[in-house]
């Protein structure tokens, strides 16, 4: 017992001190994704007995317009929620510099990540509300008709993701500013002696540099764009008329809200999320993979 | 360091007997779930249980108060996990799963035991699923037009008895600047009130019910009417703009303001708008008025109720409450703080001018609906108050709602 421990001492403990991380993780994670694809086959109601359906519940979600809805503002919000890696990039730049109170302007910068997303809802819904928002006051000061944002099913989308940039902006920056701090002042410093300056010298040295934290940024990013649904369920409730759902929000609303609770539907909709997140995933652990062989 | 320990495994000992003995139910002990978290219903609640506590020493009463809104979901999960004696919940199709999957419990012989077939008569049909009740109604509401008294006036309106009046009451408004109709749709039921009138006034009870249980299509043309008479004061102009933005608390504001006369609401807006200062010379109260000449009128009046688990620990005790709680003057205090109607035929209704209006409208008919969301199953509800909401937005898009919201009643109804 001893000399097996003693001679693969080195093996085994990682093994030990993963193990209870790869418990909880099998037990909360991988466990309920079979468990949701299961479901996904049965027609329930969370109470009474569950009726198997077979593919019924895919073969409706493939004839539902509020599921294509739905799916088109997740890809609305994965593209446009990127603009919060180079809005971040710019705002990091902007402050890393030292001057008096820096400091101060940084926290500032990095308000809106610290406060909940629940109060970013609400401080965007004040700002559109079509008749006391500062928003349309500011529209009718310059002589424009107010735009009800959060009521007009063209805006609403739009609107709820602009607040959702505002924190989001925020934790790039402060990814940048790290970034930024590691930073070789040798490298820009030759680069200036090559006569590199502006738009070049970020592009060809400091960027290049920063490419760690653009990699994490843009995968905060990605999560942040998938799991939109506080935004939307504060802001919005998915409305008006279900123009503003999102697949997560979505499957909230069959699966748990009011008038919902059906469960086998609401899990469809789980399964077809976790497969677009499989793809993303996918890639993200490939790269991962890569990475660590230094290849 | 040992002597600390044995401290703290003692006083653990005591918490695991001390949760063991609440969570543990002996005789006497009466659990009530409630979503009475607003200011009125919760006193009012308080103020029963403190007179049963009264009447029946031997028994004591614990209040679990939700949040309202949160109610909504817990109930699914108390009710099988860890059921209380008593839990409210609501009249009418809304409590048919609770019913259907064996979670509430048939209180036939509680109505039997204490006359309450004849007592409680006018809500028996929204109590009875299976030919059985499933618990007791103690309120109810009216719901109806509240409207501004003095921008009538001073617009020479009187209060419109049929639909050409009630148009010509709004084109007089509008030329006047004052919006017609106030209404927040942002969480869609609003608009499922103002549906429910101009159906029932089209088209009658009989033909309302049976849309919300399915038996009608969503496109037959007899709703295509009551669609067209509701395009008519959407084209019109009639109702708020942006209401989509806003909740109903929220609409309240024009009204206040004198920008908007009337409001197709239930009877528990009175309390807001008095408080935001409109007096009883300002604020006024009418019944929707008819459409199609000759149907008898029938009125939504949500009716809220009490109900026993079939999970419950205690209940002899249970039923005792539920006796209780029909009584006659029981119903009468607790409409008295609620502000709303009991529904006990020996009870008084409350002095104020808009119960009494309500009771006596409600006296004179028969034909009571519960409201499109209790009325009509949870999924059809919330696809046909999306579908009105869009409607009153995009009125133009009306055949296409109709033929969404007939899809979602072939799956809903099978």
């Amino acid at each position: 017992m001893r000399t097996f421990w003693k001679s693969n001492q080195l093996k085994l403990a990682p093994w030990l001190f993963l193990t209870p991380g790869i418990f909880i993780f099998c037990l909360y994670v991988i466990l309920p994704v079979f468990q949701s694809i299961a479901i996904s086959f049965y027609a329930w109601d969370g109470l009474g007995v569950k009726e198997y359906v077979g593919v019924d519940n895919y073969i409706e979600l493939a004839d539902d317009e509020a599921f294509y809805t739905s799916l088109k503002n997740n890809l609305i919000w994965l593209i446009l929620y990127m603009l919060a890696v180079p809005a971040g990039l710019f705002v990091a730049l902007f402050l890393n510099q030292t001057v008096r109170g820096i400091r101060i302007y940084k926290s500032l910068f990095f308000f809106p990540f610290v406060i909940s997303q629940v109060v970013v809802g609400l401080v965007f819904s004040w700002f559109y509300d079509p008749t006391h928002g500062l928003m349309n006051i500011l529209l009718n000061a310059i002589g424009f008709d107010s735009i009800a944002v959060l009521a007009d099913e063209r805006f609403v989308t739009y609107g709820i993701i602009v607040a959702g940039l505002w924190p989001q902006t925020a934790y790039c920056m402060i990814l940048y500013l790290t970034g930024l701090n590691a930073v070789d002042p040798e490298q820009i410093e030759a680069a200036r002696l090559d006569n590199a300056k502006g738009w070049r010298l970020l592009w060809y040295v400091i960027l290049p540099q920063l490419k760690p934290a653009t990699f994490i940024a843009i995968v905060v990013t990605v999560i942040g764009a998938l799991r939109s649904f506080d935004l939307i369920s504060i802001m919005t409730s998915g409305g008006p008329w279900g123009s503003s759902r999102v697949l997560a929000y979505y499957m909230y609303e069959q699966a748990f809200s009011e008038y919902g609770f059906r469960m086998g539907y609401g899990a469809a909709i789980a399964v077809v999320l976790f497969l677009i997140m499989m793809i993303y995933i996918a890639g993200f652990l490939y790269k991962m993979y890569r990475d660590e062989r230094g290849l | 360091m040992k002597n600390k320990k044995k401290l703290l495994k003692h006083s653990l000992a005591t918490m695991l007997l001390a949760t063991a003995f609440s969570a543990s139910t002996f005789a006497g002990n009466l659990v009530i779930n409630t979503d009475t978290s607003d200011p009125a219903p919760k006193k009012a609640f308080e103020d029963l249980i403190k007179g049963f506590e009264a009447a029946n020493p031997d028994v004591k009463v614990t209040l679990n108060l939700f949040d309202h809104e949160g109610y909504k979901t817990s109930i699914r999960n108390f009710l099988t996990a860890d059921a209380p004696d008593l839990a409210t919940w609501y009249a009418g199709n809304r409590m048919l799963p609770y019913v259907k999957s064996g979670l509430f419990e048939s209180v036939d012989d509680v109505w039997e035991n204490n006359g309450l077939n004849k007592s409680l008569a006018s809500a028996a049909a929204s109590m009875t699923i299976d030919g059985k009740k499933w618990g007791i109604p103690y309120t109810y509401y009216q719901w109806g037009v509240y409207y501004r008294k003095d921008l009538f006036a001073a617009n020479n309106i009187a209060v419109p008895k049929n639909w050409a009046e009630f148009k010509a009451a709004g084109a007089k408004l509008k030329a006047a600047g004052i919006t017609p109709i106030t209404i927040g749709t942002k969480y869609l039921w609003t608009a499922a009130g103002v549906f429910d009138y101009l159906n029932l006034r089209t088209n009658g009870y009989d033909f309302h019910m049976a849309l919300t249980k399915g038996e009608v299509s969503w496109t037959d043309e007899r709703v295509m009417k009551t669609m067209n008479n509701w395009k008519e004061l959407v084209d019109a102009g009639f109702f708020l703009d942006n209401h989509a933005a806003y909740s109903w608390q929220e609409a309240l504001a024009p009204m206040v303001q004198g920008k908007a006369a009337m409001y197709v609401m239930g009877n528990f807006a009175v309390a807001p708008l008095r408080e935001a200062g409109l007096t009883n010379d300002q604020l006024g109260f009418f019944q929707f008025p008819e459409i199609t000449p000759g149907i008898e009128v029938a009125e939504d009046a949500p009716t809220d109720t009490l109900h026993m688990p079939a999970n419950a620990k205690n209940k002899v005790d249970a039923k005792r409450f539920l006796a209780y709680l029909a009584q006659a003057d029981v119903q009468t205090q607790m409409n008295e703080t609620l502000g709303q109607l009991p529904i006990n035929a020996d009870s008084v209704a409350g002095s104020d001018e808009f119960l009494q209006a309500g009771f006596k409208m409600l006296s004179n008919t028969s034909q009571i609906a519960q409201f499109f969301d209790r009325d009509a199953p949870a999924e059809m509800a919330k696809a046909g108050m999306e579908g009105f909401q869009e409607f009153m937005v995009k009125p133009e898009r009306l055949e296409k709602i109709l033929k969404r919201l007939e899809k979602v009643r072939m799956r809903v109804y099978k």
